[in-house]
């Protein structure tokens, strides 16, 4: 298994260690998944999400434009009307309109010859491979190795942050900009080394918070730095999982995958407006997917808010009261927030407004469960 | 006097006549913090391994089956809300439910440890 630099932090806070796309990393510390989840919401957590794939998709021609206009050709998102500093998510597509991985993609302000992109771990060599092979020529992927990334989420991530990154309190939601931080040394006797981080002002739990790309030798250090305010504990796959599902965020590889498009998956947001009219062969499945926005698809992952207390996770069969299956959850648990089970299910179309009744199986009982607007509670993100 | 079973379930007389049945602190440790307990309705019977309710942590969900031929006499209905202490006092407070035994030589094949 692989391990990423912030590895002796996992040890040095007894964190539970399991495997995930291949790397040995924490499901949860001493706190426990529960009262994880509980502290992010309330203060703030930090989340080693260095195992994802991050890169910079240079444009050949020196002209970031064009690094835009080409990646257009694998998402439906209008990346061309990013300004500099902007972040879109957004899905990177096959032909059949199915979702090979969602990423967030960043128009970079202070260099214009680049982008810059996150992806999910699992997927990371697929995904590179895949942008390499379609962009070639074109854009040109350097997967960026050497970087760390941490994640800082939670309404006092930011008052923290600001203490060695000032000015990042400013960044309003979903920008990215590259901040000099000077590292403080081991020894007075030192230099302070002088490091470029990346900081978006972004994340994947439903709070305000930030993503620190740092270089791996310095990550251990700025991760200690963190970790010793009284406001930051460290957070494993447990918790991030938890606090996703509450903000209504997928995962890919259980609530979407190369057969589910955007439409299906409840993303239809994320397709820029412009490039639904401009034809069916301007992104990659685009004709399923336009067909998909005016037709409807017949199926739609949707939120359940379900009675009782057992969590019903992915898998579980849901069914109409007529007792017709409509389909299955595709992600679920028992919300530390709302103390009560909530799920993500795929539903037949017949079935997605909210407050539809359905009923879950589970263990031979019926569980009664009602289709629910997502997120399952209110985010706050910033401005 | 205690027993126990092959799958980390712990019975305990009790000077009632009854005995109390819960998972061990071994059992407790693997399956890590709980979020749900399913348990068995007062008054039912159940054989020996038959199914009684379940466990379930963030990881894994786990059968609680019948340590031997009884009926279901009391609920630790405290579980329903706070599950978390079962993993806190797994063979104390954390008991799951109390049982009238049906078959009492059953109790003595049951073993003297658990087995870890």
């Amino acid at each position: 298994m692989y391990r990423t630099a912030l590895y002796p932090i996992y040890q040095e806070y007894q964190g539970k260690l399991v495997e995930f796309a291949g790397y040995e990393m924490p499901a949860q510390y001493d706190s426990g998944v529960k009262g994880e989840h509980l502290w992010c919401r309330e203060h703030a957590g930090l989340f080693d999400v260095s195992h994802m794939g991050q890169a910079w998709l240079v444009a050949q021609s020196g002209s970031q434009v064009d690094a835009l206009a080409a990646m257009e050709e694998l998402v439906g998102a209008d990346l061309q009307a990013l300004s500099p500093g902007k972040q879109q998510y957004t899905q990177l597509l096959n032909d059949r309109g199915g979702i090979l991985d969602d990423l967030i993609i960043t128009r970079c302000e202070k260099y214009s010859d680049r982008l810059y992109t996150v992806v999910n771990a699992a997927c990371k060599e697929r995904d590179f491979a895949y942008i390499e092979e379609k962009l070639a020529g074109r854009v040109r992927l350097e997967h960026l190795e050497e970087r760390a990334l941490i994640a800082l989420q939670g309404p006092e991530a930011v008052s923290v942050a600001q203490k060695y990154f000032p000015g990042v309190e400013q960044q309003s939601f979903m920008t990215w900009q590259i901040f000099a931080w000077n590292v403080p040394p081991a020894s007075a006797a030192l230099e302070a080394a002088k490091v470029e981080v990346y900081i978006s002002r972004s994340g994947y739990t439903g709070e305000d918070g930030v993503e620190i790309s740092v270089p791996n030798e310095y990550a251990l250090t700025l991760a200690r730095l963190l970790l010793a305010e009284p406001a930051v504990k460290p957070m494993g796959l447990g918790a991030r999982d938890s606090l996703r599902l509450e903000a209504g965020l997928c995962l890919y590889g259980a609530d979407m995958d190369e057969t589910t498009s955007p439409i299906e998956a409840g993303l239809q947001w994320s397709i820029g407006k412009r490039r639904r009219t401009a034809g069916a062969d301007n992104f990659a499945g685009a004709e399923v997917i336009l067909r998909q926005i005016t037709e409807r698809p017949s199926r739609k992952r949707v939120g359940l808010d379900i009675q009782g207390k057992a969590p019903c996770r992915a898998g579980v069969a849901v069914y109409g009261e007529n007792d017709e299956k409509l389909g299955e959850v595709c992600s679920g648990v028992l919300s530390p927030s709302l103390e009560k089970p909530i799920a993500m299910a795929y539903v037949k179309a017949s079935h997605i407004a909210i407050g539809t009744a359905v009923w879950l199986e589970l263990r031979g009982k019926r569980i009664p469960a009602k289709v629910c607007k997502m997120p399952f509670i209110a985010p706050k993100y910033a401005k | 006097m205690t027993k126990y079973t092959e799958e980390h379930e712990w019975i305990r007389l009790e000077e009632s006549g009854f005995a109390a049945v819960g998972i061990t602190e071994h059992a407790q440790e693997q399956l890590g913090e709980l979020v749900y307990v399913e348990l068995p309705e007062v008054g039912s019977q159940f054989a020996k391994g038959e199914c009684t309710g379940v466990v379930e942590s963030t990881k894994t969900a786990s059968d609680i089956n019948a340590p031997l031929d009884c009926e279901i006499v009391e609920i630790n209905s405290p579980l329903e809300d706070e599950p978390e202490l079962v993993n806190r006092d797994a063979e104390g407070q954390g008991w799951l439910y109390k049982i009238k035994i049906q078959n009492s030589s059953q109790f003595e094949e049951l073993l003297d440890e658990d087995p870890v």
